[in-house]
């Protein structure tokens, strides 16, 4: 008896993620005006992301994804419904407020790696620290942490213009840790990338993802989908399937197989 | 974001493009530099023209025979044979506000010296006209009232006219020859520099005794001018009252008839100098303010393009994080930047060019600190004026969108 009643008081939070979500969307709308005519993009989409989890969304353009993306990322509000993040109604907040968790708990990876051009490798990484008050010498300490994470220690000082596409991104894997936010979104992140590039970006972000980052990532590509823990796919502006992957692949074993192509 | 790394990140924006950022400060170097210039060289003729009028005597006015009643000293065609040697007893003697009077006439003659000739004005004078004019002597001294009464051939030579004679010599007591007459020079004045009238050299002359350039070189009994000195500053004007009804009434001149004469005093000239330094100092302030003015608008049109090619970086700067302030503030301190660097180069464009018109045109410059500080408070407030808009626009940009752009 007094065994069995220990194990259903336990603390919900700490049952492996599964207590208040992380990111929580109840019945999410978005409606653009186009002209003359409205164009829904998101009608009424409702999910739970749990700390640690590794999502991809999938989709064909059009479907709403991005819409999702944006309003996830707080660079976009929805229309109506209801988005909390660790438990807060971030519809409510202002732009200021917004701001501010971009920079704190939320960590941007583009498709088109968006790196401030004729910068360097670590003043890009800086960046999001510019705008939370770090001194100095803490940016640049932190700044070099978040690039060895990423395995570009030695091209510190490289402008994007000598880096492959590969490098830059995983400068700009850097610039979204650096704050050590809560999420990790990427937008098509391999999408501008060559298959094994892709597999190594995957393979950061899993390493990632063990160190307990939950991770949600834009794709159109299956293959990439198969490197997440869950996949949800969008049509039309609603989920269409919400799937846990059975086995995901690891990037890591993936890569032994691949050829080195070396350019 | 901080100040200072904020100032950082303008200095290296505005680096990446010099050749567009040195031509957007053009417009504010150009305006800066033209008001430190206007306020640099109007005070330095200001200051200049102040001397020149003390200079030409303490308290003087300056009664000329009839003339054309126009403007200034040398204007007047000295028609009239009205005014006598007995005016300029008469003024000495009735008006109670004058302190002396120094009747004189003047002839234009070649002068020479060995082989040295220069064409000069010959002044025909007393010797009180010295202390009327307060022109002290570089060596020598005045001829005197024997040398008026004899009509000596004694002269005293202007610095212009030394020089050009001379040389490094010393004039007193050689001769020279004034048309087919010698003349003994006496005494050798200091230099007076132009007139602040008419511009004229007053250092370009020979001064003799009144009677001798009267019979000797003219031919002619009536005078030409009458200088005259009030007791003090403040009675010029009350003198010259009591001068135009004495000599009305000694030139028996009907009420309602113009004057034979002209009386001006100096209180009048530097009235008209400062007049005009004023009309002079508005148009230039004028093309001062429309020059910061359009350096302000190339601020802007140059800021606003540099928003519109940027918005992808500030795109970035939001998604990570940046507020609308942290933008606005960014590219405010551009601005400033522009301003202050185009401010500063403007006062340094402002200061030499000064001195260069000032060493044209042999005035003082003076600079003073307001000028340097009024100047730098404009570039700034046009530069944040028109910096504002842009910096606007740029903070209110949908970040998406910005990230989106191409």
């Amino acid at each position: 008896m007094a065994t069995v009643n220990s194990v259903t008081t336990t603390n919900p939070v700490e049952t492996d993620g599964r207590g208040v979500p992380l990111v929580e969307v109840h019945d999410l709308r978005k409606t653009y005006q186009l002209g003359e005519t409205e164009v829904h993009a998101l009608r009424g989409v409702s999910v739970s992301i749990h700390a640690g989890d590794f999502v991809a969304i999938m989709g064909a353009s059009g479907s709403g994804k991005s819409t999702f993306m944006n309003i996830l990322g707080c660079l976009d509000k929805p229309t109506s419904g209801r988005y909390l993040l660790e438990g807060v109604d971030v519809s409510r907040l202002t732009k200021k407020e917004l701001a501010r968790i971009r920079n704190q708990k939320i960590g941007f990876v583009f498709q088109g790696f968006n790196l401030l051009g004729r910068t360097t490798a670590l003043e890009n990484t800086e960046l999001p620290m510019l705008y939370s008050k770090t001194n100095k010498n803490d940016r640049d300490r932190r700044a070099r942490e978040a690039l060895a994470q990423v395995g570009l220690a030695d091209r510190a000082d490289h402008f994007p213009s000598q880096l492959s596409g590969g490098q830059q991104q995983r400068v700009a894997i850097a610039r979204a840790l650096v704050n050590q936010p809560r999420i990790l979104l990427a937008d098509e992140p391999t999408g501008n990338l060559d298959s094994r590039t892709s597999v190594e970006v995957m393979e950061i972000f899993q390493r990632l993802n063990l160190t307990g980052l939950t991770i949600i990532l834009v794709t159109h590509e299956p293959d990439i989908a198969q490197f997440a823990k869950r996949e949800i796919v969008f049509r039309d502006g609603q989920i269409r399937r919400d799937d846990v992957v059975k086995v995901p692949h690891m990037a890591s074993e993936v890569l032994k197989t691949m050829p080195t192509i070396r350019d | 974001m901080d100040f200072s790394s904020a100032f950082v990140l303008a200095l290296r924006a505005l680096g990446r493009n010099k050749m567009r950022s040195s031509l957007t400060m053009l417009g504010l170097i150009i305006g800066v530099g033209a008001v430190i210039a206007v306020i640099g060289i109007g005070d330095g003729a200001a200051t200049k023209a102040q001397e020149q009028l003390a200079a030409m005597g303490s308290n003087m006015l300056f009664v000329g025979s009839g003339s054309v009643n126009r403007y200034g000293l040398h204007v007047g065609s000295f028609q009239t044979k009205s005014l006598v040697l007995a005016d300029a007893r008469a003024i000495v003697r009735e008006c109670p506000s004058v302190s002396a009077a120094a009747p004189g006439t003047g002839i234009g003659q070649q002068v020479v010296y060995g082989n040295e000739n220069w064409a000069t004005q010959i002044t025909g004078t007393e010797p009180q006209y010295f202390e009327v004019r307060n022109w002290p002597f570089a060596s020598g001294t005045s001829f005197s009232e024997d040398d008026v009464t004899q009509a000596a051939t004694v002269a005293v030579l202007g610095d212009t006219v030394r020089k050009d004679l001379f040389g490094s010599r010393n004039p007193v007591g050689e001769t020279i020859r004034v048309g087919t007459l010698p003349f003994k020079v006496v005494g050798v004045l200091t230099p007076k520099g132009t007139s602040a009238g008419s511009n004229q050299d007053q250092d370009d002359v020979i001064i003799a005794p009144l009677t001798t350039v009267q019979k000797k070189l003219l031919g002619q009994e009536w005078l030409r001018w009458i200088m005259v000195s009030a007791v003090s500053r403040q009675s010029s004007y009350v003198a010259q009252q009591q001068i135009e009804s004495l000599l009305r009434d000694r030139h028996k001149i009907r009420a309602g008839d113009p004057d034979d004469f002209v009386v001006r005093n100096l209180a009048d000239m530097a009235d008209a100098a400062a007049e005009q330094g004023t009309v002079m100092t508005v148009l230039l302030t004028i093309v001062a303010s429309i020059a910061l003015l359009v350096g302000g608008i190339g601020i802007m049109n140059i800021m606003l393009v540099s928003v519109t090619e940027r918005t992808r970086e500030i795109g970035i700067r939001m998604a990570v994080g940046a507020t609308e302030e942290d933008v606005r503030l960014q590219f405010l301190i551009e601005a400033l930047v522009l301003g202050l660097i185009g401010g500063t180069i403007g006062i340094l464009f402002g200061v030499t060019s000064s001195l260069a018109v000032s060493q044209g045109l042999g005035w003082p410059i003076r600079i003073p600190a307001y000028a340097i500080a009024v100047s730098t408070l404009f570039a700034i407030t046009i530069a944040l004026f028109f910096g504002f808009y842009p910096a606007r626009r740029a903070s209110r940009l949908n970040p998406i969108e910005a990230l989106r752009y191409e």
